[in-house]
């Protein structure tokens, strides 16, 4: 058995906002290496567009109180309210950290942090919207995500990039490093490590229309489970209200903070009549909800699943003055072509190049996008996994940080600008807690043979398949069957439904056929492998939304419309065996001083 | 609609050289070359390689050269590139497979120019200030995303591999002028390399290849001057 061998105090996998920021962090400290799929600065992050959260309070006041009620109120009570008050007390200094790493965001007119609106953010007095989310441009995760990069380039952080992780190596319990593929030569590399984090990112290409990047295929989280670990709150999905049509590419919460509103086929406003008071800026699970809702009344545009965003000046400007709004400065709020080109610039590109349309001069239209997994792999407030439902045990040596993860501080639902708020947060604090966890530790021993043997022969099951199932088919009827009955609303007889599909793909799947039996970037196994990972998140997702029977946050259920705190304010743990056995346990819910009342927008 | 895609094929496993291929398929005019790429490896080839994944022009992944000019595959459409379509690897760069290419050469340009925010004053309690006209002096640069489309459509880069290109400049740009980094002097030395900004012929094809819209040969003529001003 041919592999190669490394050695690391700290292996990162993935190198995304989480992935780099432990990497500076624990970087700085003792040897630690990132491994990543992608190139890093091609990591999802950079898709991020709107802002990430801080009540920095520089156009307004705002506190980091208020920040964690309305974070706590858009979970739907479902966050861990210890973990969200430690991430919006901690915000105002990454954001000020990331800027003293050169981080270009927008300025006010004072040379501060610009701040814009974004939905369920409020001053929780007036409950009107508040400026919160920090922004560069419409690019913010970009800008992030780059930043990260070249202090991690100034920092000497070791990165393996293009190799990709297939399987920890646990033993005893513990983990002990990874086994990832060099994409490049198709050779295996045994990364024999003190601590390991996982930052992976998101799976939304689990269903049809989505915001995610092809690459998004919840690597860490599939090869968490198949440990035989538990992953937290995996029916909590995020659908966007407003992906381009048909293709599912996000088109910001900003360009509602901004003063944009959905109108429905009959040229009506219609989200006043689900949240009277923040209207366009409710949570996302309330928008997403409301255009289905339109859609299913015969209100979208020409009949069809989607409605119009209106970012055109003289929309706004009409509806600013219907509803009074007004800066902070006690003026009339007014929005003309060049600003919104400033302050959107690369959503007008996208509309421009992919829709034909110039939403300074056009509605957008838009539909509801499969965009952010609130599950994942459960941690505590440091980032180290959860070996089960207790609260106490961790896995000794393993941690995960991101949207791979679920700490919980997004519960139910997240709010906009809340994830690239976590990622900074929680890798920041993984990496610092890595670093002196290691400094303190030996390498402990590892069967480095076998678990390269392991992955080898995983990897010969999909080469050596005589099968004929192909991955297209396989992929597009297990979208299809999640986007129909797993997702913005969901009944149980289509839950059951998913539940028994996805069984039989994963079935079929093992009789799966690929062209490229080569050795060098052999991109057709890995996508077969990534496959074999949708499938069991989907596996896992649908089972945990089944068991479910109540509606929260973003599972919303036709057959159980209500919130049922006596019996469900709980975060499920899903663990599924060898034979895809799925079993459903609990934990309870961290709640400090916010009991759950009605959530009313 | 139907389209004819001739893309050049390589593998290192198996052929001495690369060669072209034609492949036929249904196409809507408003689906990018991507899909079309990803609809060939999905049903007809699945050893058809390329990097791919946010799909929308934001990642830099699938830079290729597209009837002849560098374009990103996400963000072609073919009622733009029309109904017969040439796609070969960028060039410049050594072809590891189809469509992909090493990106090393590329990326030890972009390290080499510092590429990261220099300023070693105690940081203050709360953010430095910068003016918005001051963020407004750099914030073009800041939009690139390292796809190479420009560096791998320049004559300059073609002929000498060791010109740090356009895209290092660009970032080093982004540096450059940010009024709150301090590591002007040393870039722009590093620049004023025999290999750095005096390669560039002002020749464009990099303002045309870039598909964030940044006006590169604008931003190189830039920093030329800087470097001349400061020897003044
Ligand atoms: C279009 C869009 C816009 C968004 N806008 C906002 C916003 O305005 N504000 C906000 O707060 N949030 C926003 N989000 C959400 C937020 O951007 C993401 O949740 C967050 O960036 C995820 O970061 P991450 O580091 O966890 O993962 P990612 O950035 O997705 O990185 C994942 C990393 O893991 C690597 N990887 C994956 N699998 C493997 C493997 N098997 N082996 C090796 N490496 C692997 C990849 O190469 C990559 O480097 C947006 C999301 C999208 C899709
Ligand atoms: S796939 Fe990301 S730029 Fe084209």
């Amino acid at each position: 058995m041919q592999y190669h061998y490394h050695k690391h105090d700290v292996i990162i996998v993935g190198a995304g906002g989480a992935g780099l920021t432990a990497a500076l962090y624990a970087g700085k400290e003792v040897d630690t290496a990132v491994i990543s799929k992608l190139y890093p600065t091609r990591s999802h992050t950079g898709a991020a567009q709107g802002g990430i959260g801080a009540s920095l309070a520089n156009l307004e006041k705002d506190t980091w109180q208020w920040h964690a009620y309305d974070t706590i109120k858009g979970s739907d009570f479902l966050g861990d309210q210890d973990a969200i008050e430690f991430m919006c007390k901690d915000a105002p200094s990454v954001v000020y950290e990331l800027e003293h790493m050169g981080l270009p965001f927008d300025r006010t007119p004072e040379g501060k942090i610009s701040q814009r609106r974004f939905g369920g953010h409020t001053n929780n007095e007036t409950k009107q919207p508040v400026l919160r989310a920090c922004n560069a441009a419409d690019r913010t995760g970009h800008m992030i995500l780059q930043t990260l990069y070249q202090q991690c380039i100034k920092h000497n952080v070791n990165f393996y990039d293009e190799y990709q992780m297939l399987d920890l190596i646990m033993v005893d319990g513990e983990c002990r490093g990874v086994v990832a593929y060099e994409i490049d030569t198709g050779d295996l590399h045994v990364f024999h490590a003190k601590a390991v984090m996982l930052a992976t990112g998101g799976w939304g290409r689990v269903w049809n229309i989505t915001s995610n990047a092809l690459t998004l295929t919840g690597d860490g989280a599939a090869v968490v489970l198949r440990h035989n670990l538990p992953l937290e709150d995996m029916e909590f999905f995020q659908f966007h209200p407003t992906g381009l049509f048909k293709l599912g590419i996000l088109i910001t919460e900003a360009v509602r903070g901004e003063g944009g509103v959905l109108i429905n086929k009959d040229g009506e406003r219609f989200m006043p009549k689900y949240a009277p008071t923040v209207k366009e800026l409710a949570s996302r699970d309330v928008v997403s909800r409301a255009i289905y809702l339109e859609v299913m009344d015969g209100k979208g545009i020409d009949g069809k699943d989607y409605v119009y965003l209106d970012i055109t000046p003289d929309t706004v400007n009409k509806y600013f003055e219907i509803d009074d709004s007004r800066q902070p400065n006690g003026e009339l709020r007014h929005i003309d072509s060049d600003y919104v080109r400033a302050k959107l610039e690369d959503i007008t590109d996208f509309c421009k190049t992919y829709v034909g349309v110039d939403p300074t001069k056009e509605p957008i239209p838009v539909q509801p996008t499969a965009h952010y997994a609130m599950g994942g792999i459960p941690t505590d407030i440091d980032t180290r996994v959860r070996a089960n439902e207790s609260k106490k045990d961790v896995v000794t040596g393993l941690y995960a940080a991101g949207e791979c993860a679920c700490v919980s501080v997004h519960g139910g639902n997240r709010l906009g600008t809340n994830s690239l708020l976590d990622i900074v947060v929680f890798g920041r604090r993984g990496g610092k807690v890595m670093a002196q966890e290691v400094k303190e530790m030996d390498f402990q021993p590892i069967d480095a043979d076998a678990a390269a043997a392991k992955v080898q022969a995983e990897l010969d099951g999909i080469l050596n398949s005589t099968g004929e199932e192909t991955l297209a088919v396989l992929q597009q009827e297990m979208k299809t069957v999640m986007s129909k009955d797993v997702g913005v609303f969901r009944v149980e007889e289509g839950m059951a439904e998913a539940v028994a599909k996805i069984r039989e793909l994963r079935q079929r799947f093992k009789n799966i056929h690929i062209d490229d039996k080569g050795k060098r970037f052999n991109t057709n196994l890995l996508e077969a492998w990534q496959l074999g990972c949708l499938l069991d998140l989907a596996l896992v997702t649908a089972e945990s939304a089944l068991a479910r029977k109540e509606s929260r946050g973003a599972h919303a259920r036709d057959d159980y419309k209500e919130r049922d705190d006596e019996n469900w304010m709980k975060h499920t743990m899903a663990y599924m065996d060898a034979d895809g056995k799925v079993t459903l346990k609990y934990m309870p819910v961290a709640v400090t001083t916010h009991k759950p009342v009605k959530r009313v927008y | 609609m139907k389209v004819t895609v001739k893309i050049q094929r390589f593998n290192p496993e198996q052929d001495s050289a690369p060669y072209w291929k034609e492949y036929s398929i249904d196409a809507e005019p408003t689906d990018r070359v991507l899909d079309g790429l990803l609809h060939i490896k999905n049903t007809i080839d699945g050893t058809l390689t390329i990097r791919s994944s946010c799909a929308h022009g934001i990642c830099g992944s699938d830079a290729m050269r597209i009837n002849g000019v560098n374009r990103l595959a996400c963000k072609s459409l073919f009622k733009d590139v029309g109904t017969t379509v040439t796609v070969e690897p960028i060039a410049g760069l050594p072809v590891i497979k189809d469509l992909v290419v090493d990106m090393e050469p590329f990326m030890e340009h972009y390290r080499a120019v510092l590429p990261f925010f220099i300023n070693d004053d105690p940081a203050p309690q709360t953010e430095r200030l910068q003016s918005h006209e001051d963020h407004q002096r750099f914030d073009e640069s800041t939009k690139c995303i390292l796809c190479a489309c420009c560096t791998t459509s320049c004559p300059s880069f073609w002929a000498n591999e060791d010109y740090l290109g356009p895209a290092a400049i660009v970032q080093a740009h982004r540096f450059i002028f940010d009024s709150r980094d301090h590591g002007t002097a040393q870039r722009l030395e590093i620049l004023s390399d025999p290999d750095g900004v005096w390669r560039c012929r002002t020749i464009f094809n990099c303002t045309d290849a870039c598909p964030r819209e940044i006006k590169v040969t604008q931003v190189i003529g830039e920093v030329k001057k800087e470097i001349l001003y400061s020897k003044l």
